[in-house]
């Protein structure tokens, strides 16, 4: 039981805001001498999975091509070309992404989007833009609410696409899982199943996503000024 | 044949170029320790595997002393916003053909490379090609829009600036998730979910597997860490042996109850956290309370389907 006090540790660090590396790292320390190891092996094995999970920081790599388009006039870019648009508005633009993310994700490429790089440079500013137009002017809670917005439906369109591709991780956990069991299924029996839940998430954050747009449409009917 | 090893030299050259601008930041307040952070994590990628367990677990104290310290300030060196626009103006939707580069150029040689099995190593062919993607578009960019060779990496060192530390976040989490797998910390989670179904209740199995599997994810941060506990602890005895649920309906939906909770933690940094920061959110939170209003209807809606579709 005594091994649970790092989570409890995780769950009051996050709650009370202290600085998430050190409650990460206090977490760590408690839970390896609750289960009675050495400290030199919970440095060893923390030291070993942190080498090993490098590749989650790849993204990065990004950055500089990014920043190179920002300093250019990507956003503001971006800006434009919605404001030609007619009939374009923020919550549409998210439900087109949002359906682009489930549909890749859904024949194994989950890599080609992502926060990085196509939701900071692309995503967030073209919804951000178009929800401007459609209000009359955003103010500063709306905006983060957009980004964030942007951010979550790539999320979502992430998460409830990928398990219908038959080779990804997830898929390939529980074949081997079930295996240990002696339930042999092939990887289409699971893929098939992630079906309904993939457009019942459609569904659902795209009714949200229409209703954003009712919401920032009714602003401008309601004619505030902008901020 | 290209690996990730190539892959890792090219991050650890650019955090180091990071670092380096850092140091000569006038703009930050703290650029010598923000740029030893930046340093350390590029020799984590040029001599990780070298270094052994032990002095990577020494190189993660330093990273945290730094950051967790109080260390990292953040530099400046913005465009300002009528220069963005004038250049806008100028290079038009040229801007949006380079972004696509990357996306594009990963899709592309996620196929390609898998028809060279010998050159590219197949099981990063996504990864090999989005960091040739990078180096396509920094190539091209840099040309078409007659930038110096310094300006995306000064630009680039602002973004990581914004980020923080919070880029490394989901690297710890992973980590700490291995001290938990070895302090056996999910099957003592397993077991106090199992005792808490009520006997001899289908629904109340059902609910108490996909509340699990969410739950037990928001704690972990990863439905990986959750889903074989939960199966042990509640799906394989109950749901598939004694109500003879099947397999592949009760895992595959139960994999995304998980998901569900994924969408509702601080702990999955790297899909809420990060674009926090990213995307430069007052709250750090502030995805996630997005998140809120499609994950819950979602995580209903997962567990009404494994009751309806799992049991004959």
């Amino acid at each position: 039981m005594w091994v649970l006090l790092g989570i409890a540790i995780i769950v009051a660090g996050f709650l009370l805001r202290f600085h998430p590396l050190l409650v990460i790292l206090a977490s760590a320390i408690v839970t390896g001498i609750a289960a009675g190891l050495d400290p030199l092996a919970i440095l060893a094995a923390f030291g070993k999975a942190f080498n090993d999970a490098r590749y989650v920081s790849i993204i990065w790599i990004v950055l500089p091509v990014v920043g190179l388009l920002e300093a250019h006039g990507l956003q503001e870019r971006a800006r434009g070309l919605i404001g030609a648009m007619r009939g374009a508005t923020a919550g549409r633009f998210l439900t087109f992404y949002l359906l682009l993310r489930q549909g890749l994700s859904a024949i194994g490429l989950t890599s080609v989007a992502g926060h990085p790089q196509t939701v900071r440079p692309l995503v967030a500013p073209i919804a951000e833009a178009a929800a401007d137009a459609q209000s009359g002017g955003l103010n500063d809670d709306e905006r983060e609410e957009v980004r964030a917005m942007a951010a979550a439906t790539d999320n979502v369109g992430l998460f409830f696409g990928e398990d219908i591709f038959l080779a990804i991780g997830s898929i390939l956990l529980i074949k081997g899982l079930l295996e240990q069991y002696g339930i042999i299924l092939e990887p289409l029996q699971l893929s098939v199943w992630a079906i309904p839940t993939a457009i019942a998430a459609f569904l659902i954050h795209g009714f949200r996503l229409w209703r954003l747009d009712r919401r920032l449409n009714a602003k401008r009917n309601r004619g505030e000024p902008a901020p | 044949m290209i690996t990730l090893h190539w892959v890792y030299a090219l991050a650890g050259a650019i955090f180091a170029a990071f670092a380096l601008l850092g140091l000569r930041d006038a703009t930050n307040p703290r650029a010598r320790t923000t740029a030893a952070f930046w340093a350390l994590l590029a020799l984590s990628m040029w001599a990780g595997d070298a270094l052994g367990d032990i002095g990577n677990g020494v190189l993660v104290l330093g990273l945290v002393a730094l950051a967790g310290f109080g260390g990292l300030g953040r530099g400046d060196g913005a465009v300002p916003a009528p220069a963005r626009q004038a250049r806008a103006d100028r290079f038009g939707n040229r801007l949006f053909a380079i972004a696509l580069i990357i996306p594009v150029t990963a899709l592309a040689g996620t196929f390609l490379f898998k028809g060279l099995p010998g050159w590219v190593d197949p099981k990063q062919a996504t990864l090999i090609a989005l960091a040739l993607g990078v180096l396509i578009a920094l190539a091209v960019g840099c040309l078409w829009l007659r930038a110096g060779a310094t300006v995306p990496l000064q630009q680039g060192r602002r973004l990581m600036d914004q980020v923080g530390w919070a880029a490394i976040l989901p690297q710890m989490l992973a980590s700490l998730g291995a001290v938990f797998a070895l302090a056996g910390v999910g099957e003592v989670v397993g077991g106090l979910v199992s005792q808490a179904i009520p006997n001899g209740s289908l629904l109340g199995a059902v609910i108490a597997y996909g509340l699990g599997m969410a739950l037990f994810t928001i704690v972990m941060g990863n439905a990986f860490a959750a889903f074989p506990v939960m199966t042990a602890a509640i799906g394989v005895p109950l749901l598939i042996r004694t109500y003879h649920g099947d397999p592949a309906i009760v895992c595959a939906i139960g994999m995304l109850a998980g998901f569900c909770g994924t969408l509702l933690t601080p702990m999955a940094a790297n899909f809420n956290l990060v674009p926090a920061a990213l995307l430069e959110l007052k709250d750090r939170n502030g995805v996630i309370r997005q998140q809120v209003g499609t994950a819950l209807p979602l995580l209903a809606v997962s567990i009404a389907l494994i009751y309806w579709l799992a049991f004959p």
